[in-house]
């Protein structure tokens, strides 16, 4: 590639207006990664890639249509843009498309956010590779019980992007990162568990150490062991941090605004109500220093901001971009998504829910008899109709502790519910997750078991 | 190098002379197996939404992945722009995983291998058809599921497809090219009545021109399904909780054996000793009227293919035989290690992506039984004909399938539907309670996508209506 990706763009945009297109923007995209992987203490792959992309979305008054690609010999690139033109003149006019008027707003400090360390960007193999077999080793050192693995991997790189539109904005943004994980398994007779555990962040300095990540891996992994099937009933139900910041995920997908304008969510129109126990606080910051999703500009470049989306738990915004808000008369929230070949679409970045007062340990103490949910896994989640219900793995509770592991049951409620009768809230939020809640207790939910 | 295999490779900008100097690169002392992938991928989706067809996306994407197996050791580097200079790059990047290894330079001569067989052959490709024909395909559908009930207030319809261009280099120096259409349409329908709200999908593709789904009543049969779902919905009741025998319909439910089954056995997993179905190949695991198969050959199908990723052709395998476990999906590593045959399951997502064994499509054989006579056995529990998503943990063996549409039976009728439910089961023992299996065998519509360890790949599944006693049925009524 000979021209600069600012060239590129600037020059992909012209071709586009040559075509014939009233309006564009474009991204280019590039990056590296690495990642290498142990198992049982020896290496196992080691994977390189280095990828780039441009992606460009035209407009033919109110059509439009978009495109990527990884190609860009001047000619091919040239009849693709071409043929992108053609295609926006056949898609229909729809008067909420077009690009979002310029912001006046100032953009947020780039440098500030700290999101490129150039000790991840020089991390040598054989040193990933023996932070890998650290971890592992520390998570198979646990216990004998522990003597299987699907490995321990490190990976990192880089991105890089580019974004300029034919209104002369233009923005560029970069940044590293790096993870640290193992899945170790433990058998014991017939039976047999795999759990894992992560560090992931911007900076190299700032992960998790491979002895605090293998023991986490063989603890989740080793309270496993001796999985019981609970019976069909209805208890409390805490969900563990990471599967509340699932939960959390979907509720911002049950107010994207996408499917309020559509009105396929079961929170579409319910602005201004209360959707939630008046304990929660949903808040989005995009300029959390070295945030896992922290950035300066959104998909449509426009500068991002905090955004407070439920508050005391009632619904204060919807997530919006700008073609959204136009739909529902309100201004974007600034945190558009878009992939090269994607239409924006509206999204979140640092998306926090607020925490409580109490550890994990007393939200278990204060629970007679109940359900610790560790594990979600399924697609029973729906939030066109609100229903919830989802393959589980967990800790019985009684009398206030923990009694033995469970698994192969369901819990089942309704989403508006679960979020209206949220009761107990731990203080244990990971605020390296880019989506992530505390702990928190539902006070009732359907466990279907035996 | 036959001419139509200089003809794929002129795409890529390379000729002979880079492939041999990267393959002799790769191929080092010691290096026991490698490949390098070359990709490029033309994909389009044309979406309709309020009506109206507000999205057209079309984009190119390739590339050349490169890998170096030693043992169980693999290197692996990709890089989107292909000339002679990266592609050495990422050969040497690839065998450094085999640095310091011993033994002898495999030897290889390139040769253009023609393609056993010819499943998908192409003329029209939807990928290539003119805009306006999706559009109008796309606008019918609309019209037609707001037609089927006024309740039917949102129609969300589209087009996607693709044409992938594979050229593989084996170590043996083979060279395999595949040409591989694909496409897919969908529909998905929402009916609001009051505060009710519900949704219906549909849809269907494979290796297919654009003709195919106009033949016959084919879409019209997928907006009328789409539309029907959403408003049978409207009337669901509230699905029980707990462990019931089940009826699943013939079709799309095989999602089932995907999950249940297919997953534990490929063969990374059981090689390593992390699947549920580890070294159980011969024992009994499931009832002996199941049949479990999985066939890359079948002609047009979204999950067949002519050679897999790694240039092994597709064969029909024998996964289960009247209950008894025959054997495992085998990529070319682990076939190795494991010291038995590639199955032609070496699949990958895309030339960034490390090969592994994966599904192509996944069925259970037709039985004796009548469907209906199957459904009358019951005396309560829920019959599920369709279904969204899956998983399973392959290590416990646990796995998911919710339904999408699904009905009580009481005293053997098929009764009230009911509200969406995940059902629940163990892999390993799910298929030993199978009482009966449908004469009723069918393959579903063509909408499968896999997910594993990041990596998505289009498959199939396929089953007859068959009974499961004791399936866990996670709805809210207790």
């Amino acid at each position: 590639m000979s021209d600069s990706p600012n060239a590129l763009l600037d020059k992909t945009l012209a071709l586009a207006k040559s075509f014939g297109a009233t309006e564009a923007d474009a991204l280019f995209a590039s990056g590296r990664s690495t990642s290498v992987r142990v198992r049982l203490g020896e290496p196992e792959q080691v994977t390189q890639s280095r990828d780039k992309g441009l992606g460009l979305r035209v407009f033919f008054g109110t059509r439009s249509a978009t495109t990527s690609t990884s190609d860009l010999d001047p000619e091919r690139l040239a009849a693709l843009v071409k043929r992108t033109v053609e295609a926006a003149r056949v898609t229909a006019e729809d008067p909420f498309a077009g690009l979002p008027e310029p912001s006046t707003d100032a953009v947020f400090d780039a440098d500030s956010l700290d999101m490129w360390d150039e000790g991840v960007v020089g991390l040598e193999a054989e040193r990933a590779m023996e932070l890998a077999r650290e971890t592992e080793a520390a998570a198979l050192g646990a216990d004998d019980r522990l003597s299987n693995s699907e490995g321990g991997e490190m990976g990192w790189g880089y991105s890089e992007l580019h974004f300029a539109n034919s209104r002369g904005v233009y923005h560029h943004k970069r940044a590293t990162s790096a993870s640290l994980w193992t899945t170790p398994v433990a058998s014991d007779g017939d039976e047999m568990q795999r759990d894992y555990w992560y560090t992931s962040a911007r900076h190299f300095d700032d992960l998790g150490g491979p002895a605090s990540v293998g023991a986490e891996a063989a603890r989740r992994t080793l309270r496993r062991m001796g999985a019981k099937k609970p019976p069909t009933c209805r208890v409390p139900v805490i969900f563990e941090s990471p599967v509340a910041s699932r939960l959390l995920g979907g509720l911002a997908g049950a107010i994207n605004g996408g499917a309020v304008y559509r009105d396929t969510s079961y929170l579409a129109g319910k602005l201004g109500e209360q959707i939630a126990a008046s304990t929660i606080t949903i808040v989005d910051d995009p300029h959390v220093k070295r945030g896992s999703a922290s950035r300066t500009f959104d998909g449509e470049g426009m500068p991002t901001r905090r955004t407070v989306f439920v508050e005391d738990g009632v619904l204060k915004s919807y997530v919006l971009d700008t073609y959204t808000g136009k739909k529902l008369k309100m201004a974007s929230t600034r945190g558009a998504r878009r992939g090269l070949t994607s239409t924006p679409s509206p999204g979140t970045s640092n998306l926090w829910m607020s925490q409580g007062d109490q550890t994990l340990e007393e939200l278990i103490a204060g629970t007679k008899q109940g359900l610790l949910v560790t594990e979600t896994f399924g697609y029973g989640v729906s939030n066109v109709t609100g229903e919830y219900s989802q393959g589980c793995v967990g800790l019985w509770i009684e009398d206030g502790a923990i009694a033995y592991p469970v698994h192969e049951f369901t819990i089942a409620s309704k989403l508006a519910d679960m979020w209206q009768s949220i009761d107990g809230i731990a203080n244990d939020r990971d605020d390296k997750r880019g989506t992530s809640a505390p702990s928190f207790r539902i006070a009732e939910m359907t466990v279907a078991g035996t | 190098m036959s001419t139509s295999t200089d003809t794929a490779l002129a795409r890529f900008g390379v000729g002979t002379p880079a492939l041999d100097s990267a393959l002799g690169a790769l191929l080092a002392k010691g290096v026991d197996d490698g490949d390098l992938y070359f990709e490029h991928a033309v994909s389009e989706g044309i979406s309709l939404d309020e009506g109206l067809v507000k999205r057209a996306a079309r984009s190119v994407n390739q590339g050349v992945g490169v890998r170096a197996v030693i043992g169980d050791k693999t290197g692996y580097a990709t890089s989107d722009e292909i000339d002679p200079t990266r592609l050495l790059e990422a050969a040497k990047a690839a065998k450094a995983i085999a640095d310091g290894a011993s033994g002898e330079r495999r030897p290889y001569r390139l040769t253009t291998r023609t393609a056993a067989q010819d499943l998908y052959p192409t003329r029209d490709d939807v990928v290539d058809q003119p805009l306006d024909e999706k559009l109008s395909l796309l606008q019918q559908i609309d019209v037609r599921a707001r037609a089927y009930d006024p309740r039917i207030k949102q129609v969300q319809a589209s087009v996607a497809s693709e044409r992938r261009t594979i050229v593989i280099v084996d170590a043996d120096g083979n060279v395999t090219v595949d040409e591989r259409p694909l496409a897919r349409v969908s529909v998905s329908c929402i009916a609001i009545d009051g505060n009710n709200r519900q949704a219906g999908s549909s849809g269907g593709g494979g290796r297919v021109e654009f003709g195919w789904f106009t033949d016959g009543d084919r879409w019209q049969h997928w907006v009328d399904e789409a539309a029907r779902r959403a408003i049978l919905k409207l009337g669901a009741v509230e699905a029980p909780a707990g462990t019931m025998d089940v009826v699943l319909g013939p079709g799309w439910p095989g999602i089932l054996l995907h999950e249940a089954v297919g997953h534990g056995l490929e063969g990374d997993f059981n090689r390593k000793g992390t699947s549920a179905f580890s070294g159980r190949v011969g024992q009994l695991v499931a009832s002996e009227l199941v049949t479990v198969i999985d066939d890359g050959t079948i002609a047009d199908r979204r999950g067949s293919l002519n050679v897999d990723d790694e240039g092994t052709a597709t064969q029909r395998n024998v996964l289960i035989e009247n209950g008894v476990l025959k054997g495992y999906l085998q990529d070319r590593l682990n076939a190795r290690l494991m010291g038995v045959a590639p199955t032609g399951n070496g699949r990958r997502q895309s030339y960034a992506h490390v090969p592994m064994p994966r599904m192509t499509n996944t069925f259970m054989l037709a039985g004796q039984s009548d469907p209906e006579e199957i459904i009358r056995s019951v005396k309560r529990g829920i019959y599920a004909v369709a279904f969204g998503g899956g998983q399973v943990d392959i290590t416990s063996g646990k796995f998911t399938f919710s339904g999408s549409e699904a009905y009580l039976i009481e005293d053997g009728k098929v009764t009230a539907p009911v509200k969406g439910a995940t059902f629940i089961g163990n892999g390993p023992d799910c298929l030993t309670r199978v009482t009966a299996v449908g004469h009723d065998m069918s393959l579903d519509d063509g909408i499968g996508t896999c997910g594993k360890a990041g990596q998505s790949v289009p498959v199939g599944v396929g089953m007859p209506t068959i009974r499961i006693n004791a399936l866990t049925v996670g709805g809210v009524a207790v």
